[in-house]
């Protein structure tokens, strides 16, 4: 899965939860949180979204690693390799 | 006979629209069954029977918009003898006279569907229809049965093209989010005017709690973990069992104290604005009930379908802003609630443990209660009893 593919499957779990958003718009270098304005309960759901749609798991304390777009581009793209690493 | 009302969902709610039945005459009924889809400036309700029975008789059509406590059917034992339907439970279809006339076995007070009208919408989507020249007629409805809502209308006027000559100044528009923020203003100015307010803060140690979380969670599939504010609200609710009063309604000029604690949990919607539906019976459920629960109430109250137990009974509502950096949070009591608990950001601070000064994550709880029903040191008492709670993860 290329980065462009990651990127769009994130794009679309935030749309998800923040449908009215204009999504062509989010800056992927700031906080999404910030941006569209979703609590904990969203941000929660998100991740749940991110580790059924890739098949990766993303521990607790891992949750200050994706705030951004880049962030979880960049961290799934590193979870999914250790995944099918041998 | 059973009289089946249009229920209370709001302090300030006058009237509220039938969009939906989802029982016709006949039809077996059991406590807590959904009879009802009526939309209200917070969204559209599924309303729930409080009785059981057999549905007799609607005596509200669909579109029709009817005051609190209109009377929108009957029900009946098994045992009573049925009688004949007296309203069309559709939208109405065919012509109806020019001028407006209460039919026969109507409830008092329905302002039946409009002359002519073929699809199902509320009077307020028709209206606005109206006001923004938009015709209903070709519309696609996404409310409950396929009914036209005010927002199918807004997005339709969006998507129309301007008209080609300069219209004259439409008549000022009421949207969605100014008729919930009149709404939040009228139940907010009554409870400014009619509650002697007090209010109390107390910062928490929550490291005990937040220890107790990271490792609870760190053996969890992510579906599974818990989320710190679940902690917050048992730690209320079992707080509220040591100090009963703070979980009352004032009702006829007292204070009822209420035996159950429905914890209304204020979130913040997308659209813009806010609604306070219950957790139900907080203090007998586990962690784990309460997170699932939490979860899926805060998504039905973004997405829509919330129902009328959730809206009609809370106890006393818990707010936390500390998602938003916010350290301290003074609510407004929601009447007829007598109280309110607020939480604030989660922060480091040093602290003091037995004359070590310590790095600590503690949290803001604050109260808000009504003077009339209880004082200060009983308040301080509550707070106090949080705080306990919290230092006893494991016991929650």
């Amino acid at each position: 899965m290329t980065a462009d593919d990651i990127r769009r499957t994130v794009l679309e779990q935030l749309g998800n939860i923040a449908p009215e958003a204009d999504l062509a718009t989010l800056d992927p270098g700031v906080s999404f949180r910030d941006q569209l304005d979703i609590d904990s309960v969203d941000r929660l759901n998100f991740y749940i979204a991110l580790c059924k749609t890739f098949g990766i798991d993303i521990p607790e304390r891992d949750y200050g690693k994706l705030t951004t777009i880049d962030e979880c581009v960049a961290y799934v793209q590193q979870a999914a390799a250790a995944r099918s690493a041998p | 006979m059973i009289e089946f009302k249009m229920p209370l969902l709001g302090a300030d709610m006058e009237a509220g629209t039938l969009v939906a039945w989802q029982k016709q005459p006949g039809d077996a009924v059991r406590r807590g069954d959904i009879l009802a889809d009526v939309e209200t400036d917070k969204g559209v309700i599924a309303v729930e029977s409080f009785a059981e029975g057999v549905l007799d008789q609607i005596l509200v059509p669909v579109g029709a918009e009817v005051p609190v406590g209109t009377t929108l059917a009957l029900l009946r034992s098994d045992q009573e003898p049925a009688t004949a339907p007296p309203v069309e439970t559709r939208p109405a279809a065919p012509p109806r006279p020019a001028v407006e006339k209460v039919s026969a076995g109507v409830a008092p007070g329905v302002k039946l569907p409009e002359a002519g009208a073929r699809v199902a919408a509320s009077p307020s989507a028709r209206r606005l229809a109206r006001e923004l020249g938009v015709e209903i007629s070709t519309l696609v409805g996404t409310g409950p049965g396929g009914a036209i809502t005010r927002d199918d209308v807004e997005r339709a006027a969006q998507t129309k093209p301007p008209p080609l000559l300069p219209a004259a100044a439409p008549p000022p528009e009421v949207d969605r989010a100014t008729r919930m923020r009149r709404t939040i203003a009228a139940a907010m100015s009554r409870s400014k005017r009619e509650i002697p307010h007090y209010y109390l803060s107390h910062t928490i140690d929550l490291q005990p709690a937040l220890d107790w979380l990271t490792a609870e969670n760190e053996r969890r599939p992510i579906t599974d973990r818990l989320m710190d504010l679940v902690l917050l609200i048992k730690g209320t609710a079992l707080a509220l069992q040591e100090v009963p009063e703070l979980n009352a309604l004032w009702e006829q000029d007292r204070a009822v104290l209420k035996p159950d604690v429905h914890i209304g949990v204020a979130i913040a919607l997308r659209q813009g604005g806010l609604v306070a539906p219950a957790l139900h019976h907080v203090p007998q459920k586990s962690l784990d009930q309460l997170n699932v629960e939490l979860r899926e109430l805060v998504q039905r109250a973004k997405s829509g379908g919330l129902k009328s137990s959730e809206l009609a009974d809370p106890t006393i509502t818990v707010t936390s802003l500390g998602d938003r950096g916010v350290e301290a949070v003074f609510g407004v009591i929601y009447p007829p609630q007598t109280a309110i608990v607020g939480f604030g950001k989660i922060v480091e601070r040093p602290w003091s443990i037995q004359g070590q000064v310590q790095s600590r994550r503690v949290i803001t709880a604050t109260l808000s209660a009504d003077h009339r029903v209880s004082d200060g040191h009983r308040g301080a008492l509550f707070l106090a009893a949080v705080e306990r709670r919290l230092q006893e993860p494991d016991k929650l």
